[in-house]
């Protein structure tokens, strides 16, 4: 009968520690929430690595303001250009940051945001093409001040 | 109804005909991203710009969607091709209703 009451209150006091770091912590999502926000992107295409380059500072001290920089490599002519630029973080509460719609009349295919960051990650940048190709770039993140729990 | 937020285009006057031009804007948004709490500890709800899009002479040219993990004041730069005179106009849509609107003429010649 004892043992009985202190499983029970191991497992409320477990539960209760348990609810108190939820509380404290933002949801974090993970790689694997990053791949499928991908897959939600790509589809049935397979991604390819290359053509798109993400330009972030590799140490970031504040992860409430984060320039990112994307570029593609694309002739950007009527028959061959970027249709759309996605960026999704590994690590943020929630893995998509910015999207963005373009066509031939950009000229070129380059665009700058500011983001914030949860914490130390690799952020991705997928582009769109065209001819439904789906290229990929990364960046490896180092932030010292993490943005969300944080006042800005 | 609060006063409308304040805007930044920053757009070339003038540009030759064909020529790419390098396009930036900022709309003035605190972007609460929904998971800040305040120092008694309740989650500040979600309040964020959502899309940003540009028109050029009534064609849209760059569109851009916000998650809550843009920055406050969400700026964006983009590129496009100069290629008539005429004005381009931009717009910023978000939660609860949110709305602003620029624009900036451009002499192409």
């Amino acid at each position: 009968m004892k043992t009985h009451i202190n499983q029970k209150r191991r497992s409320m006091l477990l539960g209760a520690a348990s609810l108190s770091l939820l509380h404290r912590l933002p949801a974090q999502a993970t790689p694997l929430d990053a791949a499928t926000a991908m897959r939600a992107i790509s589809g049935t295409t397979r991604t390819q690595a290359g053509r798109v380059r993400l330009d972030i500072p590799p140490l970031v001290e504040n992860g409430n303001l984060v320039v990112m920089r994307v570029s593609v490599q694309s002739p950007m002519t009527e028959s061959d250009y970027v249709k759309a630029v996605h960026v999704i973080a590994e690590a943020n509460p929630l893995p998509n940051v910015f999207s963005a719609y373009l066509g031939p009349r950009a000229g070129r295919a380059e665009m700058t945001f500011r983001a914030r960051l949860a914490t130390t990650q690799r952020v991705w940048a997928l582009a769109q093409m065209s001819d439904g190709s789906v290229w990929t770039g990364y960046a490896d993140v180092l932030v010292t001040l993490a943005a969300c729990t944080e006042s800005p | 109804m609060t006063e409308p937020a304040r805007t930044i285009v920053n757009v070339p006057a003038q540009a030759k005909r064909g020529e790419v031009i390098e396009i930036r804007a900022v709309v003035q948004h605190a972007m609460e991203s929904g998971y800040r709490r305040t120092e008694l500890g309740e989650l500040i709800p979600r309040d964020i710009v959502r899309i940003f899009r540009c028109t050029y002479n009534n064609v849209e040219v760059f569109r851009a969607e916000f998650h809550p993990a843009m920055a406050a004041n969400p700026l964006v730069s983009f590129t496009t091709r100069a290629t008539e005179s005429g004005t381009l106009v931009f717009e910023w849509r978000g939660d609860h209703g949110f709305s602003a609107q620029a624009s900036a003429s451009i002499r192409v010649s």
